[in-house]
């Protein structure tokens, strides 16, 4: 019961800070998404060209510090990579087109429940329809293999390429773009953000809470642990909003800010996030905070992520507050049967693999 | 003579699984090596919510979690 209140209370922490950057200048419902903030920072880097959604967002910055020194100071940093590299980009690729069409990640799904906004219900609900799809494939053996011990230079990537993000933001050089209107140009004071988003880095990186590990471990050994975490996030969000942001306050399904009303591709795009997360070990937070404390392969998922925003804005797969696209329909259509196919495949492998065994075995 | 199950370097939630599946099998008494804090955790409260009894040893990084009932 202990560790039930205390994942309450990480995840609490998680909703406050939410509701908190949203009081101080973050675009609606978006204290924390990081699907949305690696997609800004993917733009603040030109390699997508949406002039509204650039941004080198302080909070991203802020996770990998704080995950990474308080990772290397209780001895969770471990540089380990090798598992699957290539599928991995591809999950991460998929997922970060799934979110933008539903319009956030997990995190933002629940910060945008937080604060009235029913079509994030239709995203949870796929969410965990994808959970669900992608825990079938668990129980049949799916596997990627293996991580092992690499070169700690491997470890210092992140947190190095954090430091230059850092610079980029301070300096503002000419070649990084900055949205002047849109989502892009809302953002809390840099210090606070940044702050704030290592509290976050310290408490994900502490509790190990995962929107996609909570369903997860509940649907597949009932194990109700990380899902209070979630609940955490979702109650003190509720509570932080009434108090901090009470004028936006609404429950709707209509007028949502960043947030549109196409039930079936909200319904879908979360689907893809979900497997896409179960399949992968972990949601887009999780895999920035493991990319942070050693783990090479939650950062190649990372570059997948900011290679799916670069697709998804330049191909026009990404929803607006008017609605989803055809590009982005399609797009996830493909991006659900490619994970399925890909997924489908790793069980086999696995399977024929431990056949081979076991004919060694007794042979 | 315990089974023993091999989940070093296996991501999350593999290692849980692996153990589910050992357990599932009616194995009783048995070995479970991982390599990182976090599998100990999950794989502890797992198994203690099974009724389990666990014993941890670290070596090197490595972990060697002795589980029987």
């Amino acid at each position: 019961m202990a560790d039930k209140r205390k994942m309450f209370v990480y995840g609490g922490i998680i909703g406050l800070i939410g509701a908190i950057l949203v009081k101080f200048g973050n675009p609606g419902n978006m204290g924390i998404c990081i699907a949305c903030f690696w997609r800004d920072i993917t733009g603040a880097l030109g390699l997508h060209r949406a002039a509204v959604v650039q941004y080198i967002r302080p909070e991203i910055i802020g996770i990998i510090f704080g995950s990474f020194i308080v990772s290397y100071l209780t001895g969770d940093f471990k540089v380990r990579g090798g598992s699957s590299p290539l599928i991995r980009f591809v999950l991460g690729f998929f997922l970060m087109i799934g979110a933008l069409v539903f319009l956030g990640c997990p995190l933002r799904m629940l910060l945008r429940i937080g604060n009235g906004d029913l079509n994030a219900i239709v995203g949870l609900l796929g969410y965990v329809f994808g959970i669900f799809v992608g825990v079938q494939f668990l129980k049949k053996g799916y596997t990627l293999g293996r991580s092992i011990e690499q070169s700690k230079i491997v470890g210092f990537i992140f947190p190095i390429f954090a430091v230059v993000l850092l610079i980029f933001l301070i300096v503002k050089p000419a070649f990084i773009l900055f949205s002047e209107e849109g989502p892009g140009s809302m953002a809390a004071p840099v210090i606070l953000s940044l702050v704030l988003g290592a509290v976050v880095g310290i408490v994900l990186q502490r509790s190990r809470i995962c929107t996609a590990g909570g369903f997860r471990d509940a649907i597949l050994i009932k194990d109700y642990h990380f899902l209070w975490g979630l609940i955490g996030i979702l109650v003190f969000n509720l509570i932080g909003n009434l108090v901090l942001n009470f004028g936006s306050f609404k429950i709707s399904f209509e007028g949502q800010p960043i947030a549109h009303t196409n039930h079936i591709w909200n319904f879908l795009g979360m689907t893809l996030v979900g497997l896409c997360s179960v399949l992968l070990g972990g949601c887009p937070i999780r895999q920035t905070i493991l990319a942070s404390q050693g783990d090479g392969d939650a950062g190649v998922t990372v570059l997948g992520l900011i290679a799916g925003a670069a697709f998804s804005h330049n191909f026009g797969l990404a929803s607006s507050g008017t609605g989803s696209t055809t590009n982005g329909q399609i797009a996830v259509i493909i991006g659900i049967i490619a994970v399925l196919i890909i997924a489908y495949s790793v069980v086999a492998g696995a399977k024929n693999r431990s056949k081979a065994k076991e004919v060694v075995n007794n042979g | 003579m315990a089974k023993i199950v091999d989940a070093r370097g296996r991501s999350c939630p593999e290692p849980v699984i692996m153990t589910k599946n050992a357990i599932d099998n009616n194995e009783t008494d048995l070995e479970v090596l991982v390599d990182t804090n976090v599998a100990v955790e999950n794989i502890t409260r797992f198994v203690k919510s099974k009724g389990f009894n666990i014993s941890v040893e670290e070596n090197n990084g490595e972990f060697k979690l002795k589980i029987n009932r």
